[in-house]
């Protein structure tokens, strides 16, 4: 499933990458918490995360993540967002709850990675 | 070739600096890819280790056809049981830590997993040394 795709099921705002929203995108992380993202070892990932802050923009450039959803209607900070942009990673901003956000792009057939 | 780089304690906005610039080091230099990441991620969760234990910290690389040698040396409340930090879970870190998304207990688990060398030698109201080696042509680990 492209990226565009997945911001079109969870009606989300694209804040940084547009260029790149043509990425397939085959598994889904969800989680708050950077270690947990540090353990992910999966290509073709998109990050479902309620964590806003510089260190979770970090964490993915560390963890090769280059697909970012802020869910929960978290806001991304002007700081962040070039970072993002500095690695080349798309976020989007998406009101839903994590469950829901996790529950569409199930159900839409992507894989969990573990 | 050697790298030095400085850290500071409580800084949470600068933690990942300098993961980030020998991230950056390592990919002009075409190390492999899943090298550079088992590095990297163990680099960045030592790093925030001190950014969020201790005062102050240096970090300094040596790296060479063979091996990358990492020594993360920090002026801090030391660690009083290394055995007990070890383990999965425990952790002291506090709620400002844990806002940044880290503290569950399980950065130095991570370190180990991604590392082929770990030693980790504290003082307890001095410091702590945590020393870590990657194997550049190493293909036993994930």
């Amino acid at each position: 499933m492209k990226l565009k795709e997945i911001a079109r099921l969870l009606d989300a705002k694209v804040v940084c990458g547009e260029q790149n929203l043509d990425r397939e995108i085959t598994h889904v992380f969800a989680s708050d918490l950077m270690s947990d993202v540090l353990t992910v070892n999966t290509a073709n990932l998109i990050l479902l995360t309620g964590l806003t802050n510089i260190q979770t923009i970090r964490t993915s450039e560390m963890s090769d993540v280059t697909n970012i959803v802020l869910v929960r209607k978290k806001v991304a900070s002007a700081e962040m967002i070039s970072l993002a942009e500095e690695n080349g990673i798309v976020m989007m901003e998406c009101s839903y709850s994590m469950f829901k956000s996790c529950g569409l792009l199930y159900n839409a057939g992507l894989s969990p990675v573990y | 070739m050697n790298f030095v780089y400085s850290v500071e304690g409580g800084n949470f906005t600068q933690a990942g600096t300098a993961s980030s610039q020998f991230k950056k080091v390592l990919k002009q230099l075409n190390v492999d890819h899943s090298t550079i990441k088992r590095i990297v991620v163990a680099l960045y969760e030592a790093e925030v280790n001190i950014v969020a234990h201790a005062w102050a910290g240096t970090i300094t690389i040596d790296l060479n056809l063979e091996k990358v040698r990492i020594l993360l040396t920090d002026k801090g409340p030391g660690i009083p049981d290394i055995n007990k930090a070890m383990e999965a879970g425990f952790s002291t870190a506090s709620p400002k830590v844990r806002e940044m998304g880290f503290g569950a207990g399980m950065g130095l688990q991570n370190i180990k997993n991604n590392v082929d060398v770990l030693n980790i030698r504290s003082e307890v109201g001095k410091g702590t040394e945590l020393e870590m080696e990657v194997y550049l042509n190493a293909k036993d680990k994930a």
